[in-house]
Order: structure tokens, then sequence, then C-alpha cells
């Protein structure tokens, strides 16, 4: 298979990118989309030329390092893939392939199609966790947890944190990542004491970070190499919502008694 | 130069009371002073990972370091089939006693029986720990925890979280780290590699980091260091680690005199995706568990090139089967991976490449359904067919051994210190728990034993005991390492050769494979340690890497690894020729029983091989710890 490519070339954060054209000859169908940038990039060194910046690690699609706009969709045309697992059987032979970084606010670019996600750490600093400090944990069977909500959780917690879901969202969103955490936690009975805190600093976090907002475009969704469902996000604004009333609720009644 | 001595502190009396005696006998950090020591721990997954947040919970002021945008990305992410604990939740007659000897045995008698019954002993707060934290493990309908048997383990004692155990493991030590760092305990520098350890009048004092995104060489000073990066694997270049693990951090400290045991100690993972063209960059593992229901077969006859469903029952070899009659497809992984070469040695081996057996489902779909079995591997079968473009509900899958986990790493005494004091190093780093062999299922509980429930205590001990002088990165021993990493750096981006640093590594690790993989005799290693210095030689001559060391250079970054690799190999390749026995995942083809099987040699070799770095163009000094089987007597392994 032949391929024209045009990369996202962009030598730091603060000078300005380009697409920039290369072509890719002898691209073998069972080759993945990054082992086919690693021969584009074999031949950019042999010609003494920079190879292309990309993020990338495990190549199985759980380390969530990789991050490719391909022809506009965030990880390509695999539903329920990471670029690492979309294989070049998936595009037709002769095509031209656009290949840009994630595209946010709160992704600022680091060079060609490499972004910084720190935010996304920030996001789970703010509260997504359970505070059980190391040693302070009752057998692990003294709670008994419904399959079906252990179930649940699992399907949330699949999230893999690639920002797949900001990358596709119109407002560049991070609302399919910050619900996927806080369903994850908020379903299981360990996470319960936390659950309102969690999710009000959470989400109040992301707005910090200058995600947009939701407007259940639905395109996260449909993004998510984990397929995690937006439901997730339904049950976040239901806790924020929550949250945010009972602080009310607790404001209203500190004034009253002061 | 005094050549140092190993000391593995293995504290005395019977083994179960051991750790209880030695966690008494350790001194305390009274919890105002903790925060006055500084720890540094490298790496971030499974075993860094909950290290690090496990001495912030407990006050010490702790920075940690990963070369990944996020901790959430180490490779610990990756494992599939889950963790053991000795719970004995399935009343299967599971104990921790029996998971010690489990280990033991498995490790073929390489492993220091104390090390391995703590690690058993802990294993069952392991997954409290991680149950409190909200790791969703599976559940039986009644919500209580969900076992398997994996590996060869004949009791059910895995717990897991589907396919994805590792990463629910990781995202639970990664949330407590990061509610660490909010808190301010911990100082977390991302993209951030270790290039260096810093030692000050003989201990461990500090590192030297590179930041990758500006290309900033920086010195940490602290009171104490702690490794958590990982094995080797990745010299063999084609192995299922993920693409940026590298051995650059242990190496490194090994230059500076933390001693490296056992190198040739690498485990083979019986059940990957074969090799699919020369463009290949990693390989995936398909989960063990899938040998719970999958029958491992090749034609009976060399070079049948009929598609499988076209070769009759009596035409297949079921050698799994026919040679382990009691483990069958179980069989433990050095000893399934060895067979699967054989046949395909012989000729009988099965898709394009002729490097691959089968792994058949026919028989459990017939049985189970296959609702049934998607239910049980759905996620794997999907993987499987996402890469090979082949549907394994309908033909067999095709598998073939490759390279996954290094037993071997740099030597630590029992409270996880190496021979330089201060330097600690925790899961597939060191060398402590899984001996010649690890059994599935093993290496997330070994890196969460280490982090969590050992270094905690036993740094307290070294911190309490060390005397310590203020030490600050200003100083000459920090200036001097600096400047030996930042010569590295100009050196590597000025050569301006004609190949690339993959070239290279490739190179290496062909010839890895070839001559110190799965099987090994004296000939091939030692026509390996004749190329390995020229391979070296024509790198630093030859190599190109482009770009500068100001910015984010993927190339520089390899090269350096690589750099590293290609030293560290000729040490691995000379341990393995040292060991003339066969044990575990080292199969010296001289040493075999008449069924092929391997023949350890334990009046010469009951011992770990620590090697001390002479310097460059040196010959490493072997030290011995020998190793005392008190409680599980020395026995030939047998799977029949």
């Amino acid at each position: 298979m032949r391929f024209t490519l045009r990369i996202w070339r962009q030598k730091s954060a603060g000078t300005p990118g380009t697409l920039v054209q290369y072509d890719a000859p002898d691209v073998s169908p069972d080759m993945s989309f990054l082992e086919m940038l690693d021969v584009v990039n074999e031949r950019l060194m042999e010609r003494g030329e920079e190879p292309v910046a990309f993020a990338h690690d495990c190549r199985e699609g759980i380390c969530g390092t990789c991050s490719l706009m391909i022809n506009g969709v965030a990880h390509g045309p695999v539903r329920g893939a990471a670029t690492c697992q979309v294989h070049m059987r998936s595009f037709t032979d002769g095509q031209t392939i656009d290949i840009e970084p994630w595209r946010a606010q709160a992704f600022p670019i680091i060079k060609d199609l490499i972004v910084d996600r720190a935010a996304l750490d920030r996001i789970v600093q703010a509260g997504g966790f359970i505070s059980a400090p190391t040693g302070s944990a009752p057998d692990a069977n003294s709670i008994p947890i419904p399959k079906q909500d252990v179930d649940d959780a699992m399907d949330a917690a699949a999230c893999i944190g690639c920002g797949a879901c900001v990358a596709a969202c119109p407002n560049a969103s991070a609302s399919l990542f910050t619900a996927a955490k806080v369903s994850h936690l908020g379903l299981l009975p360990q996470g319960q004491p936390e659950r309102y805190r969690r999710v009000r600093r959470m989400v109040e976090q992301m707005d910090l970070e200058g995600f947009g907002g939701c407007t259940l475009f639905g395109e996260c969704q449909e993004a998510c190499p984990k397929l995690i469902s937006i439901d997730t996000i339904a049950r976040m604004n239901r806790d924020y919502f929550k949250a945010t009333m009972a602080a009310r609720e607790e404001s209203k009644a500190a004034a009253g008694s002061a | 130069m005094i050549s140092m001595e190993l000391r593995s502190r293995i504290p005395s009396g019977p083994i179960q009371s051991k750790w209880d005696t030695h966690r008494f006998e350790m001194k305390l950090v009274n919890p105002a002073n903790k925060r006055k020591f500084t720890v540094i721990v490298v790496g971030t997954g499974l075993a860094g990972g909950s290290a690090a947040a496990t001495l912030s919970e407990l006050g010490y002021n702790v920075r940690c370091f990963s070369f990944h945008d996020s901790p959430r990305r180490a490779h610990s992410i990756a494992a599939q089939g889950g963790i053991n604990a000795a719970k004995n939740y399935q009343n299967d007659g599971d104990s921790i006693y029996r998971l010690f000897y489990d280990t033991v045995k498995g490790g073929d008698f390489r492993a220091r029986e104390a090390n391995v019954y703590r690690l058993a002993q802990i294993s069952v707060n392991i997954i409290d720990q991680c149950v409190a934290q909200g790791v969703p493990f599976a559940r039986e309908y009644g919500g209580l925890l969900a076992n398997r048997s994996f590996g060869g383990a004949q009791v059910s004692r895995t717990f897991y979280a589907r396919g994805q155990t590792g990463q629910q493991l990781l995202l639970g030590c990664y949330q407590a780290l990061e509610k660490e760092i909010a808190r301010g305990g911990v100082a977390m520098f991302t993209h951030t590699e270790m290039l260096d350890v810093v030692l000050v009048d003989g201990k461990a004092r500090g590192i030297i980091t590179r930041d990758l995104t500006t290309g900033a060489i920086e010195a940490h000073a602290a009171d104490a260091v702690v490794l958590a990066t990982g094995g080797y694997g990745n010299a063999f270049f084609l192995s299922t680690n993920a693409k940026n693990c590298n051995a650059t951090a242990i190496w490194r400290a090994h230059k500076r005199g933390a001693a490296f045991a056992n190198p040739c100690f690498t485990q083979i993972h019986p059940t990957c995706i074969p090799v699919s063209g020369d463009y290949q960059s990693k390989l995936t593992l398909m989960s063990e568990s899938l040998r719970n229901d999958g029958r491992v077969w090749v034609p009976k006859k060399a070079g049948d090139k009929r598609k499988p469903n076209e070769i009759p029952e009596a035409e297949r070899d079921y050698y799994l089967e026919r040679k382990y009659p009691s483990f069958g497809n179980l069989s433990p992984r050095d000893i399934s991976s060895r067979a699967a070469k054989e046949v395909c040695d012989e000729g009988r081996g099965v898709g394009e490449t002729g490097r691959g057996v089968y792994l058949d489902f026919a028989d459990a779909i017939r049985r189970l359904g296959e609702d049934r079995i998607r239910e049980r591997y759905g996620n794997l079968f999907e993987m499987y067919e996402r890469i090979t473009d082949e549907n394994p509900y309908r033909v067999p899958m095709r598998i073939y051994p490759a390279v996954h986990y290094t037993m071997g790493g740099l030597w630590v005494d029992y409270n996880l210190m190496s021979t330089i004091p201060g330097l600690h190093v925790l899961g597939e780093a060191n060398f402590s728990d899984h001996g010649a062999n690890r059994l599935g299922a093993s290496a997330l509980m070994q890196g969460l034993a280490d982090g969590y429930f050992i270094i905690p205590y036993t740094i307290g001990d070294y911190l309490a005991n060390a005397k310590l002088e203020k030490v600050s990165a200003d100083q000459p021993e920090f200036v001097a390492a600096k400047a030996g990493v930042e010569s590295m750096t100009k050196r590597l981006l000025g050569i301006d050769g004609k190949r690339t640093v993959d070239a290279f590594h490739r190179e290496l690790g062909a010839l890895l494979w070839e001559d110190c993989g799965m099987a090994r005799n004296a000939a091939g290693l030692q026509r390996a340690l004749a190329r390995i210095p020229e391979i070296r030689e024509e790198f630093w001559r030859n190599v190109n890497v482009p770009g500068s060391d100001a910015e984010l250079n993927q190339a520089l970054e390899k090269a350096g690894r690589v750099a590293d690799f290609l030293e560290f190999a000729e040490l691995m390749c000379t341990d393995a020729l040292h060991r003339d026995e066969s044990c575990g995942g080292h199969f010296r083809e001289e040493h075999q029983t008449p069924d092929g099987e391997a023949l350890r040699d334990d009046t010469r070799f009951a011992y770990a091989a620590a090697w001390e770095y002479c310097g460059a163009g040196n010959a490493p000094k072997l030290l011995k710890e020998p190793l005392v089987f008190e409680n599980v007597p020395l026995s030939q392994r047998s799977y029949k």
C-alpha cells in the first residue's frame, strides 16, 4: 500500500506549526499505524532529517499515551481502539491521511504531535481517589458489592486517560474523562464518604483548567477507545447538582445560625 | 577498589516469624522527624507509585520521577491476567505456606526463601488495600471476590479485573499518589528521566535527570533513593514491554556500584502474537489465562501447510498434553515456551513464518458454547482479531513465545537495599523474589508488596541508622555527575553517523534472541560476547542522532537507552555463559534431562550471581550469595 501523509510539524509550543507532506510507500496492511510512522521516521533520519515526534508507549491500547487526530478523527477510523491499535488495512490504498495532534486549549502542544495533558492529572488530584492510607484497609471480603455495581464501575474505570474525548469534543470538554472517574468511584461503597466532595472538586478543577462545558454532543463516546458511555456524564451531573445544592443548604444554614 | 560484599541481612528464626521479628527490631523514625527526610522515588509503576504514595502518607518528603507524561502510564498498566494472594477465599487448600512453596519451586530454587515467604505473607494485605482504594476486582453474584486459577497453579488464588488487572491496580496506586501530590507530600516530576545516581561518602544521595520537554539536565539531592524502574526485557528490541521501557536507571546505578544479580534470568512468555514482518515494533501478549480453555497443538508432520481446520484430529500433536499429562496446557511458562520452540525447530511451526503454534478453542466452544468463551475472553479475542485480522472463534489462534519479564535485576538485601547504601530497588528492577522463573500473576504482587508494605518500614530503619550529613545539589559530587551526563549527551549528538538508533537496537535484539533467548549454549554465548562489543563500537562511531539537546528529542532519549543496552547485553551473556546449568528461564542446551527438561546443578550453582562493575573494558567481578533451602527441599521440578 502507498499513502500520502500530511503531518503537523511544530518545533515547539511557541513556534507556529504547519502540515507537511510525506510519501509513505511500501506499507504493509498488517502494520500498525504507529509502525507505519516508525518506518517514515527511519527514512527521515536516514536522510538526516528530524523525525516526527509522536507520543506512544505500550502499543496495545492500555497506557493512553498515543494521541493522534487521524483525518480529523481522534484515534482514527477504528471504533473502540486507540491509535496504536489501528492497522493500515483500515485505510484505502493511495489515500491521503492527515495526522494532527489533539487540539484543545487545555492541551498545549509541546512538539509536532505531542501535547501536554497534565491538566487531566490535576483533575484527579482535585479528588479522583478514595482516601485509604496504606495499612488501614479491612478484609477485602468484608463488604460484599453487587456484581452489577462492580461491572458498571469497571466499565467506567476502563478509561485510559488519553484525552481523545477532549480532542473529539467541539467544546474541548473533559467531561467524559472526569465523569468516568466520578462514576467508577461513586458506584462503589468504598467511594461513598467522599462522593459529593469528589465530584464538586473535580468539576471545579476541570473548569479551572480551561476545558469547555459539556453540551452533550456525544462525540466523546464515539472517540473513546474504551467506549465509555456518556451515561457517566449524566451520573456526574446528578451528583454535582446534589453536591452543590447540599453546599448551598449548608452555607444558608451557617448564615442563619450566625 | 575495595571489593563489596553481599550481606543479605536475612533475619534469624523460623521462616514464619522472620518478618515480624524484623519489623520489631527495625528502628523507627519519629513521626515529627519523617518530614525532615527527603526520599527520591524513580518510577511510578506499581512498585514506585505505591512506595511514593505510602512514604508520603507516613510523612516523608517524597520527590517522585517518571519519564512518562503522567504517572498513570507506567508499564504495570499493561498487565492483564491478575494478582495472586493467599487468601484461600475458595477454600481449596491455599495458604501462605503454599504460595511460598509454589513460588520457590516455580522459581526453580534460585530465589531467597525469606523474601518469598514475606511476599506470600503480605499478599493478603495487598488485596485488602486495593479493594479499599476502589479497585473493581471481579466478583461473584453474592458480591464476594472472584478468583481464578492461573499460570499452572493448582489452587484458585488469582484476583483479577477483567483482562486489565494491572491497569486497575496501577490506577489505585496512581490515585493514592495524586492524592499525596495534592496534599503536598510528593513533588512529582513527570516527563523527566533519571540518567545517573549521585553518591556522597559512598551513599546514594541523589540523582541527575533530564527534563524530556526542555532538555534541562538537573541535579536532585535527597537522603535516600528508591529505584522502581522495571526490567530490561527491551534489550531484545522485540518484547511485550512498552516501547520506552529501558534499563538505563538500573544500569547506571550498576556502574556506580550496585551489584547486578542474575541478569541471564529472563522470562519468555509462551502466549504472544507471532511476528508478522520486519517493521514489527513490539510483541503483544495474549493473557496466559487463555491456556485454561485453549489447547496448544501443531501438525504431526513437518512442513504441513494445510489450513488448521483441514488437519484431522489424528494428525495433530497436542504436544503439551502429550508431554506433561498432569499440567498439560497449563504447564509453566518456561516449559511451554521451550516446547513451542522445539516443535518449530522441527519444522512443525505454523503461520507464514513457521514460528507459531496453534492455541485452539474449538473444543472449549463445543463444550461451553461461544457465549461462555466470549464472556471469559471476549476482549482478548477482539484484540487478537484486531491485530491479525483472523477470528479466533472460527480459526485457532497462532501464538509464539516472546520476551516478557526479567527476573534478574539489581541485587538487594532483605531490606531491598542494593550494594550502594541508601539505594533501594523495588519491583521488577530488583532480583529478589522470582528466582529463575516467575509464576503468572506474581509480578503485580511483588511490585505492590515492595512498595506498599516493605520499603515503608525498611527505609525508616536505614534513615534512622545512617547518620546522614546534609548535602546540596551544588556540591562537587553532583556537579561532576551532571557534567558526565551532559558530556554523554553531547557525544551522542556529535557522532553524526549513518545508522539510526533503532537499526542498532534491532541488530542487538536479534543477536540476543538467537544466542541468549529461550535456549542457550556455550558456543552461541561466546559468539554473542564477541559480537556485542563490535556492535557497540560501531554504535559510538556511526549512530545518527538528529536534533539538539535543548528540546524534546526522542531519538536522543532512545540513543542513551540503547547505549546502555549495548553494555548490559554483554553482562547478560557473561552471566548466561558462567551459569553452566539449566534452571527456570535459563536453559542451557548442554544441561537437560533425557526428556529435555532443565537440569539444575545445585552443588555448583545454588547461588545468586551478583556482578560488580569494575570499569569500562574490565571484566565484571562475580560475587555469590549462597541460597539455602531450609523449608522447601531442593527437588527436580516435575510437571508430568
